[in-house]
């Protein structure tokens, strides 16, 4: 487990300067994330708002090796430097030593338009880390709804309305089907959990093979918030078990953050402007359907993590 | 760097050298600016490790010495998550005076 | 030299197995699958010594390509059709990143409807996207092609991406005596990887892949349009050290009974074999035909067909695919746009043909020349885009 000591001694993977929004959690998360590889790094990005605001030519805020090629491969980008890290290092063409391969991704380029080269390069085996910073939306594009935006959220492609009250599904659940590929590490973390998140990703940079963290990322102008609040929001995701924090290690599931008391998912929804049309008359059933989903995601977490008991 | 570069001058590529955003400057964006009060730093570092744009300055010894008001950009993260208490700030959040 | 026979596939396959590419990553389609499945079997037995990436898509394979050749390395790959639309998306960022990486295609009929046999509408459709593309005639012409791509697209002036192609089933799947060159020999001809930039130096990292406004794009895609102009050198100086060191020299066109013909067909790839066979008959009936042969698509070698032609006075110009633009393909588009500036140009017929596979004999051939010598005759062509071989 990285302490903030430890942390401070590393370089910073991103310098300021970049143009990401007062308040973003994404360099957050590059930040905690690369900050807890010992070794040198070499990262790939989705095209998304991480890769725009940090890359604007001829300036990029990137202290170590990045490329960016589209917006559905950064898994593929990733594998293909790693394949030829593994040759050139087999054929002495470059020095030994390790490095660690780290993709980026928004959940828009990771749990829609980018699932594909994801899970291929899983498969593969390649050694490299994935790291989705999942701000529940497509935020660069303009807030349109992704396949991880979370049912009742108002997005741009899947407004409330008269008729309808914000998006319809409930999220995906990313982090499972990628616990399906049965990788080595798989892990959920978020925004405003640096102890968390590094441990973590220390955890994955020690671990050969393909890896996945899932890290949610509060988006101060998706979510509506002020941007003061990015980690608050965080650990309110997590305390109202809305977004679990926990890790599955050659598939054994642990729980690395259990809330002191569940709290409501109205603690959650309420702070968010994605959410204010739910608080109207009306749109109660609503509510009570998050909160019924997120109970039951939970007991079942919870059952696989050895918590509680298997339902007979 | 160079503005306006012509084709030729450009890297291979569309190579750009490590780091170069230190050039572009993002602190004009603030409409509050954090101010670090160092008599009440208890050095846990977690304005440092939260901030989204590297913008608290650590010392040699890696002890928070004050805000880079180049790059910050008055989010208030730091202000947020610094633990100290009421009457004995480390980091308060104040108007921009422009 | 051993001489053996081969397949356009499997010679591809033993070029890349000579070349012993760092990276390569490929998925497979016909009829370029064996390609892949050769290339996968060397991997299986050692013999060489690439890290091999069987990628889920032909868009991932062109993904991790540009990923490894981020890296500095030796990368290269194979497609068809479909797949290389797949791929389409990262073509042009493979050329704006100067990346050399070598693209085995067998040309094949895009869908729809779906079909597997050859003709040039995959080829075509990425034309404009900073790749060379290299035609071959038959087996021998698609291994020295490979071959000569790795020291085009490496050359320094050049630094592009480049496909070389077959046409599908007609050469990647037919058997013919290939002259080879030994192991060492290709190590040596090819030389060592000159690595300029890579994500792999820790020493002097870099950003790639940058966003680009309206501020720099338009600087970075000159480089392209420079080295597009430096590779037409480059192709012929390659071509030309080939022919000297192994017999088979190679140019941007090449020319078949062209030098006093009245009457001239122009054609890419193994319908260039076809119209040689017509052409010795027609001369031997005294009929002073010929043939020109675009090897280079991109570049474009305008000044060299003109000139080629520049004394023809009716030529057929084969193209098989349509741009769908009511102007016919996109070889006799391009040649027509090169001879604007021509105070007297020869008469053109564009003949749409073989879409889909649909076979071109030596009888249609003989067609189109007859054609040509009445246009020769009356000083009028007849019909400017011609459909040649489909059924009403």
């Amino acid at each position: 487990m990285p302490t903030l000591k430890d942390l401070a001694t590393r370089k910073d993977p991103l310098t300021g300067g970049h143009r990401a929004c007062a308040g973003c959690g994404a360099p957050i998360i590059v930040r905690q994330v690369l900050m807890a590889s010992k070794e040198p790094v070499v990262v790939t990005s989705a095209t998304g708002c991480l890769e725009v605001v940090t890359t604007i030519f001829p300036y990029t805020a990137w202290n170590v090796n990045f490329l960016h090629n589209a917006f559905e491969n950064s898994a593929a980008t990733c594998s293909g430097i790693e394949a030829a890290y593994k040759s050139l290092k087999r054929k002495g063409k470059i020095k030994a030593e390790k490095i660690n391969f780290v993709a980026f991704g928004g959940d828009g380029g990771t749990y829609d338009i980018g699932f594909q080269s994801l899970s291929g390069a899983m498969e593969r085996g390649h050694d490299m880390l994935y790291v989705c910073y999942n701000n529940e939306a497509y935020m660069n594009t303009g807030i349109q709804r992704s396949s991880a935006t979370p049912k009742g959220a108002s997005t741009t492609t899947a407004p409330a309305g008269k008729v309808q009250p914000g998006k319809v599904q409930f999220s995906k659940n990313l982090t499972e089907i990628m616990v399906a590929h049965d990788l080595p590490y798989v892990a959920q973390s978020a925004v405003g959990f640096w102890r968390d998140l590094t441990t973590k990703a220390e955890k994955a940079f020690n671990t050969q093979g393909p890896k996945f963290i899932n890290v949610l990322q509060p988006c101060r102008l998706g979510w509506a918030y002020d941007p003061s609040k990015t980690c608050e929001i965080g650990r309110l995701a997590a305390d109202t078990c809305i977004w679990p924090l926990y890790e599955v290690e050659n598939g054994k599931y642990k729980l690395t953050y259990k809330p002191k008391e569940k709290k409501p998912v109205t603690e959650f929804l309420k702070l968010q402007g994605r959410f204010r049309h739910l608080t109207k008359p009306g749109n109660e059933a609503i509510i009570e359907a998050i909160q019924k989903e997120v109970d039951r995601r939970w007991q079942n977490l919870l059952v696989r993590c050895g918590e509680a008991p298997k339902a007979s | 760097m160079k503005k306006n570069m012509g084709w030729k001058e450009l890297d291979f590529g569309d190579s750009v050298n490590a780091g170069t955003a230190a050039e572009f400057h993002t602190g004009d964006w603030r409409s509050d600016r954090p101010v670090f009060h160092k008599e009440n730093c208890i050095n846990c570092l977690f304005c440092w490790v939260n901030c989204p744009d590297s913008a608290i300055i650590l010392d040699e010894n890696n002890k928070v010495a004050g805000i880079d008001y180049r790059y910050c950009k008055g989010c208030g993260i730091c202000d947020t998550e610094c633990p100290t208490k009421k009457e004995k700030r480390a980091l308060t959040m104040e108007p921009e005076r422009k | 030299m051993p001489t053996i026979a081969k397949t356009g596939n499997e010679a591809m396959a033993e070029a890349m197995r000579q070349i012993d590419p760092d990276v390569v990553a490929a998925y497979p389609i016909t009829p370029a699958t064996e390609v892949v499945m050769i290339f996968s079997q060397f991997v299986a037995d050692g013999l060489v010594g690439t890290e091999f990436v069987a990628v889920e898509s032909e868009h991932s394979a062109m993904s991790a390509c540009v990923g490894a050749a981020s890296a500095g390395c030796r990368v290269m790959t194979g497609t068809s059709s479909q797949g290389l639309q797949l791929m389409s998306e990262i073509l042009p960022i493979a050329s704006a990143l100067r990346q050399p990486i070598v693209l085995c295609e067998v040309n094949r009929a895009l869908s729809g409807p779906i079909n597997i046999h050859c003709d040039h509408s995959d080829t075509m459709a990425v034309r404009d996207f900073g790749w060379i593309q290299l035609f071959s005639e038959n087996a021998q012409e698609a291994y020295d092609n490979i071959l000569q791509l790795v020291r085009i697209t490496e050359n320094e002036k050049v630094r592009l991406p480049g496909m070389a192609t077959t046409d599908g089933f007609i050469i990647s799947h037919c058997m013919e005596k290939i002259e080879s060159l030994d192991d060492a020999e290709v190590k040596k001809y090819i030389g060592d990887f000159k690595v300029i930039k890579s994500t792999l130096d820790l020493d002097k990292p870099i950003t790639l892949g940058s966003l680009d406004l309206q501020d720099y794009y338009f600087e970075h895609k000159m480089p392209i349009v420079e080295a597009m102009k430096e590779a037409k050198q480059v192709i012929l100086e390659v071509g030309k050290d080939f022919g000297q060191r192994y017999g088979r020299e190679y140019g941007l066109i090449e020319e078949y009974k062209l030098a006093d013909a009245e009457i001239a067909m122009v054609a890419l790839g193994s319908t260039c074999g076809t119209a040689r066979a017509v052409i010795d008959e027609l001369r031997e009936k005294g009929v002073k035909a010929g043939l020109l042969k675009v090897r280079a698509f991109r570049p474009f070698p305008a000044e060299e067909i003109v000139k080629a032609l520049a004394k023809v006075k009716a030529a057929a110009v084969l193209d098989r695919s349509d741009m769908f633009s009511n102007q016919g393909g996109q070889l006799c588009c391009e040649i027509k746009s090169a001879m604007y500036d021509l105070k007297q140009k020869p008469l053109l017929t564009n003949y749409v043909y073989g879409l889909g596979g649909r076979e071109i004999s030596l009888e249609d051939i003989r067609k189109i020349f007859a054609e040509q010598q009445g246009t020769a005759s009356s000083g009028k062509v007849k019909q400017a885009v011609q459909h040649f071989g489909v059924r009403e």
